[in-house]
């Protein structure tokens, strides 16, 4: 059967059909996709596979490592930075062995389309000693759901898929099984001496671990994602990887001249690259994202081949592959095109009309024109956008929950006032324990949690706190006398304004909440209600 | 056949529903198709682009190279221009002509309208008002795509069957309005 899917949705839909039962993820551009589809997939309904959105990272790898250890196939999803969030449950899952199989499917954003860094996530899987794959196809990133989940189990180890936000964001016709794969069953083969990594049981692990590699390696030499397609010209070979395969072959539409590797297993398939450079003068690696595989080939001795790349300036050193940036370091002549029009301006994205965070900006503002010297720390969600005109209301930005914390660290420093903003889902994702550091050490810090009741900048899903937050505050030892709640409207501005001014002047942890539904998530509904009353 | 196009706008305007319908036409001939867009500010009233590629034969690149596109289907005049170094020197651009003024400086409209009139092949139809006087308000991207059903290579009458495939569980009422707009788009065609 024949499907139009987005890549996210091939791999969404690979995972079904390959017996899944449970997919644990955090939403996160350019990953969120897949597990809304199998949120709406009406197989995953009908086998009860789990699909709800987790607290963070984190907690997705360790549940999925939970339902792995009962034996059953779990997926786990998140952005390129949420790998950074469960490096430990991650590194330490290849250190337990997986029973039921599990992958671990990261969506980088190279160019950063909506992300801090274009970090690449094939470092962590060479880091953990597991295996990688990285599709050059949505039909690939279908197939090899199947095959990785069976590699998976027979090594015992979980594996990472790696795909990009040109793979993860665009549609082909993918060919889907008819006949789904059932679920594995319920079983207790893990066995303690894996699972429980006390010194004594990790040690030997580890020699395990280590032991497969070239097990692995052999694998990937082995591959039929791996292919050394022979050229007749050997003054230069090229090696592509994942998505980059396709804009090579974009320049070459009646075949490449040159041997070309394309690789999208790893471990480096070693056997085969030395193929190349032993063949070809010059060696092209085409790489989305850091050069990963080049600096491997490269590496400190000097080899047979010139290695050519990202690294030389054939190809720029950052931002995402694109076919123009081939042809150039291919040598091949560009068609004619029309000069940039310098009438165009740039678009930024920018808060919707309407949006609560719009009224806390405002207010925050005008209370801070009282102290200059008063930072702001800002967060990850749409509220970032708070930096930009006309509110130019935050100093920084680093990564999920840093705002409370990096406020803590500037207010021990001597600063004041220091003021935190960071949304609902990015609290309970990693603000929770940061508000526990400040409040143990009655910080003198100001907190804005603006709930919008969503996780509002991946598309509006569930946030895992929503009715929660007065009750987390407290429970983290939060005076009730510091703890406010105000509904961010405009006709509210004296009570906002003054109960800001109000807790920046008391010189210990404040939180004040602004609650007032997503306009997105708001329109969604009332059409949905409008809709369920029709009927 | 191959047709390489790029659909853009303002995030909102529907421009990523005109590449389902399109899509959807070529999947029901069989043709090989990929198509790549930029998610996440599209709700936030920045510029949204997608790289819509079909073709009878296996296509490579999810993106477009520079100079490669056939067709610029735009929904606002200005979002055509910010592609025009991947429009091919024979391409089309099809463009609504009301500017969506959500930035401070957006550039005088006057202009975008003759940078626009410099392209040899460019169609710039007032969708909006043409939407309104026709009672089909909702419906003024589809105008936009009847505009450009000749620049895509694709049969008219494949467009309308795919029109009604994409909307028929929305009912009857949008399925006409659709193909009213698309008919109306056509009239617009050189």
């Amino acid at each position: 059967m024949k499907k139009l899917l987005l890549g996210d949705e091939a791999i969404a839909q690979g995972a079904l059909d390959a017996g899944l039962s449970g997919v644990y993820a955090y939403p996160g551009t350019p990953s969120t996709e897949i597990t809304e589809y199998i949120q709406d997939s009406p197989l995953a309904k009908e086998r009860g596979v789990h699909s709800r959105w987790s607290t963070n990272e984190k907690t997705a790898m360790e549940a999925a490592l939970g339902m792995s250890y009962m034996g059953k196939r779990a997926l786990v999803c998140m952005k390129h930075v949420g790998l950074n969030v469960c490096a430990d449950p991650f590194v330490n899952s290849a250190m337990t062995g997986t029973n039921g199989g599990i992958i671990v499917l990261v969506a980088d954003d190279p160019s950063m389309h909506s992300s801090q860094d274009e970090q690449d996530s094939r470092f962590y899987g060479k880091f953990a000693m597991i295996p990688t794959l990285e599709p050059s196809s949505q039909q690939e990133a279908y197939d090899m759901m199947a095959e990785a989940y069976e590699l998976s189990e027979q090594m015992h180890l979980p594996v990472l898929m790696r795909v990009t936000t040109r793979m993860a964001h665009s549609r082909a016709v993918v060919e889907v099984k008819d006949t789904p794969r059932e679920q594995n069953e319920l079983n207790y083969d893990a066995q303690a001496s894996n699972w429980v990594l006390l010194p004594a049981f990790a040690r030997k692990r580890n020699v395990v671990v280590t032991g497969q590699q070239p097990i692995l390696e052999q694998m990937a030499v082995d591959s039929k994602y791996n292919q050394y397609i022979d050229g007749k010209d050997h003054k230069l070979g090229i090696i592509a990887s994942g998505i980059a395969y396709n804009y090579l072959m974009e320049c070459f539409p009646n075949g490449c001249p040159y041997p070309v590797l394309k690789i999208s297993q790893y471990p480096l398939p070693k056997k085969l690259i030395r193929r190349m450079t032993d063949d070809c003068e010059y060696v092209l690696i085409a790489e989305e994202g850091q050069p990963f595989i080049e600096d491997q080939v490269r590496g400190v001795m000097p080899g047979n081949a010139v290695i050519k790349g990202r690294l030389t300036g054939e190809l720029p050193r950052t931002g995402e592959l694109n076919p123009d940036f081939l042809k150039k370091a291919l040598g091949i002549e560009s068609g004619e095109s029309y000069a940039p029009c310098e009438d165009v301006t740039p678009r930024p994205p920018a808060l919707c009309q309407g949006c609560g965070h719009r009224d806390v900006y405002t207010a925050l503002n005008e209370v801070l024109r009282e102290y200059p010297n008063a930072r702001v720390f800002g967060d990850i969600g749409c509220y970032t956008l708070g930096f930009l005109p006309p509110y130019k209301a935050i100093h920084s930005c680093v990564d999920m929950g840093a705002s409370i914390t990096m406020a803590k660290g500037a207010s021990d420093a001597g600063q004041w006032p220091a003021v935190a903003i960071i949304g609902d889902s990015t609290f309970t994702h990693s603000g929770m324990t940061g508000l526990l550091d400040a409040i143990n050490e009655n910080a003198d810090i100001t907190v804005i949690i603006s709930d919008n009741l969503t996780t509002a900048m991946t598309g509006g899903q569930d946030s895992a706190g929503t009715n929660k937050f007065e009750a987390i505050c407290k429970g983290l030892g939060l005076s009730e006398d510091h703890l406010k709640v105000v509904n961010p409207i405009p006709k509210n501005m004296p009570e906002i304004t003054a109960a800001i001014r109000e807790e920046i002047n008391y010189h210990g942890v404040s939180v004040i909440i602004p609650r007032r539904e997503c306009m997105q998530t708001l329109q969604r509904h009332l059409k949905q209600k409008k809709a369920a009353e029709k009927k | 056949m191959k047709t390489d196009i790029i659909l853009c706008g303002v995030g909102g305007q529907g421009i990523l529903s005109i590449a389902t319908i399109i899509g959807e036409a070529a999947m029901k001939e069989n043709l090989y198709i990929k198509q790549a867009e930029v998610h996440g500010m599209s709700q936030r009233g920045g510029d949204v682009q997608s790289n819509l590629r079909i073709s009878s034969n296996p296509i490579a690149s999810d993106l477009i190279a520079l100079g490669g596109a056939d067709v610029i289907i735009s929904m606002e005049p200005m979002e055509a221009l910010r592609y025009l170094p991947f429009l091919a020197k024979d391409g089309w651009i099809i463009t609504s002509s009301a500017p969506f003024v959500n930035i401070p400086n957006y550039p005088d409209i006057e202009a975008i309208k003759a940078d626009l009139a410099k392209i040899k092949n460019v169609i710039v139809l007032d969708i909006e008002q043409a939407a309104k006087d026709n009672g089909v308000p909702r419906s003024a991207n589809v105008i936009l795509l009847g505009a450009a059903q000749k620049a895509l290579g694709i049969e008219y009458d494949k467009l309308e069957d795919a029109i009604r495939r994409v909307f028929g569980r929305k009912g009857e009422a949008i399925v006409e309005a659709n193909i009213k707009a698309l008919a109306i788009g056509r009239e617009a065609q050189k």
